[in-house]
């Protein structure tokens, strides 16, 4: 058992050093980064580092717009997603049902790349180049969404919604008033994924944004390494940290809802 | 018919929103990728002639696209071989449930906040020719200081470890999900009667893993194939001499900064042909219902 417990804290050390070690380098001072041996102590310029990246790229404009569509882009998911399953699963059956779950799953098959000439080119048409709609809207439609509802309401007892008919409330009443309180632990990771996932994109902001008050933070980590000379990592890191310290948050809030609502899939 | 709801509209209408959005910003994009493979756009005019199958036969006869294909088939075979074994292996020692757990499982999950350009700038800063740790750490104990940026197999290779590293926090939270389903009574029924460790986990763990494993097969590969772009981006642009050239990346080159619509769209649809055959192997291999599958 020690030797396990070894491995596994020598593991898990491997695993974070590289998110500690960018901490570390974004307190140095830019001559510090080059000593020998490596400094392995905090220095004291994070804060000087993290300013003149603010100013160099617009750091506070680039994290308002990557939060504004990340909370944007995993609400409209999650809202879109349950009305979706419910629509599925708490109705008698409805001509064209199939087809329409069917329209749903296939988006699994349809990643922004398999389709991005002529999307940009939507966005051209609809004159939403360089807009947040063009960063926002999109993405709403979610069949990972969709089917993990679907899933859970389907393990809901019938009794429960047949209860609520009986009494006379419509679908609408027992979906707020007795299944979203039911779906809480899925409703946050649900949004934990998606925020992730928004938060994270790169390739669609990038082409789909022009000016640098459209940009994200992802596109100014590019814009900070980006540079001809050698690179300055002190300030690059400090970037690193304002990008990965939001969405580290969000994950730590969350994380309790992301892994019991894996471990609820499975048992069935 | 318990527990339904009659509705002649309703239903319609809450299916309203996201049929529309995949409507308007999936399908309708990806029918018009389709037709777009079919001509050759110009970038100046806009304007398209049809050309048949010909964008399709330059992309099969092209040295640059074959070259970029195998690099992605070498890319994703690397990220999920080592991003599956690695985390399966610390998932497994985490199930032992040692003391301080919650806190392994919590930690160890960290990584998949990450974004691949995040992820890829961290590595090549890890990486870096003169002041990198692993760099410094290598010379120390081999002698030899390879400078992945200038080297095409070295670069792939540090590109791998990035991406992998990215994955591993998803893929070890899934994992150990996955063992504590497993019946803590056949394990010990298969200790009794002599079974090894090494043993009882071939024999019976990995097996009744086996859908975990597969759903993860599935979602790393669609990851190393359509997901690591900034990754690239940032670390090496798909260079030295297009040893990191990813599909993706290729396509991008194509798209938008050559403006060659037509190629572009011919290689959405080969992209698409991929996603189809891995989706496929989804749906009819797997077995268990997975939560995200």
């Amino acid at each position: 058992m020690l030797a396990a417990h070894v491995l596994l804290a020598a593991a898990t050390l491997v695993i974070v050093f590289p998110m500690l070690y960018a901490v570390q380098v974004s307190t140095l001072e830019f001559q510090e980064v080059f000593v020998f041996p490596p400094k392995l102590l905090p220095g004291a310029a994070f804060t000087d580092n993290l300013q003149r990246a603010w100013e160099k790229v617009h750091l506070g404009r680039l994290l308002a717009n990557s939060a504004g569509i990340a909370v944007a882009v995993a609400l409209g998911k999650t809202c879109l997603s349950v009305l979706a399953a419910f629509a599925f699963t708490y109705f008698r059956d409805f001509p064209g049902k199939t087809l329409l779950f069917v329209a749903i799953l296939v988006t699994h098959m349809l990643p922004l790349p398999v389709r991005i000439v002529p999307t940009f080119q939507l966005m051209h048409d609809f004159g939403w180049v360089n807009s947040y709609q063009a960063l926002t809207v999109p993405f709403f439609a979610s069949a990972t969404g969709t089917l993990l509802f679907r899933q859970f309401f389907l393990t809901i007892p019938p009794a429960l919604s047949e209860a609520a008919r009986v009494d006379g409330a419509g679908p609408l009443r027992f979906l707020v008033r007795i299944l979203l309180p039911l779906s809480l632990n899925n409703l946050a990771a649900l949004f934990l994924v998606e925020f992730l996932y928004m938060w994270n994109e790169y390739l669609w902001p990038l082409i789909v944004t022009t000016s640098d008050e459209m940009r994200v933070v992802q596109i100014g980590i590019k814009m900070l390494v980006a540079t001809d000379a050698q690179a300055e990592w002190n300030l690059i890191m400090a970037g690193v940290v304002a990008a990965m310290v939001p969405p580290l948050l969000v994950l730590l809030a969350l994380q309790r809802s992301f892994v019991r609502s894996i471990s609820l899939g499975q048992e069935k | 018919m318990e527990g339904r709801f009659p509705g002649r509209i309703l239903p319609y209408a809450l299916l309203f929103p996201s049929i529309a959005v995949i409507a308007v910003f999936l399908l309708v994009p990806a029918v018009e990728a389709l037709r777009l493979s079919f001509f050759e756009v110009s970038p100046f005019t806009g304007h398209g002639t049809f050309v048949g199958l010909a964008n399709f036969g330059e992309l099969v006869s092209s040295e640059i696209y074959r070259h970029s294909l195998k690099v992605t088939l070498l890319f994703a075979v690397g990220v999920v071989a080592l991003g599956l074994a690695g985390s399966l292996a610390v998932a497994v020692l985490a199930s032992l449930r040692l003391p301080g757990f919650g806190v392994y499982r919590a930690v160890l999950l960290w990584p998949y906040a990450l974004s691949p350009a995040v992820a890829g700038t961290i590595w090549a800063l890890l990486f870096d020719p003169s002041t990198g740790p692993v760099t410094v750490l290598l010379r120390a104990v081999t002698g030899l200081s390879p400078n992945w940026m200038m080297d095409g197999t070295y670069a792939l290779a540090v590109t791998v470890v990035a991406a992998t590293w990215k994955m591993l926090g998803f893929n070890i939270v899934f994992f150990l999900a996955g063992l504590q389903a497993v019946p803590q009574e056949l394990r010990e029924a298969a200790q009794v009667d002599g079974a090894g460790a090494v043993r009882v986990f071939w024999r019976i763990t990995f097996p009744i893993l086996s859908p975990v494993t597969f759903f993860l097969f599935v979602m790393n590969s669609l990851y190393a194939f359509f997901e690591v772009f900034g990754l690239i981006d940032v670390m090496t642009q798909g260079g030295p001499g297009g040893a990191t050239e990813i599909l993706v990346y290729r396509l991008y080159q194509d798209a938008f900064i050559s403006a060659r619509w037509g190629i572009a769209s011919a290689q959405s649809i080969l992209l698409f042909v991929m996603v189809g055959v891995l989706t496929l192997l989804q749906f009819r291999l797997a077995g268990r219902r997975v939560v995200y599958a």
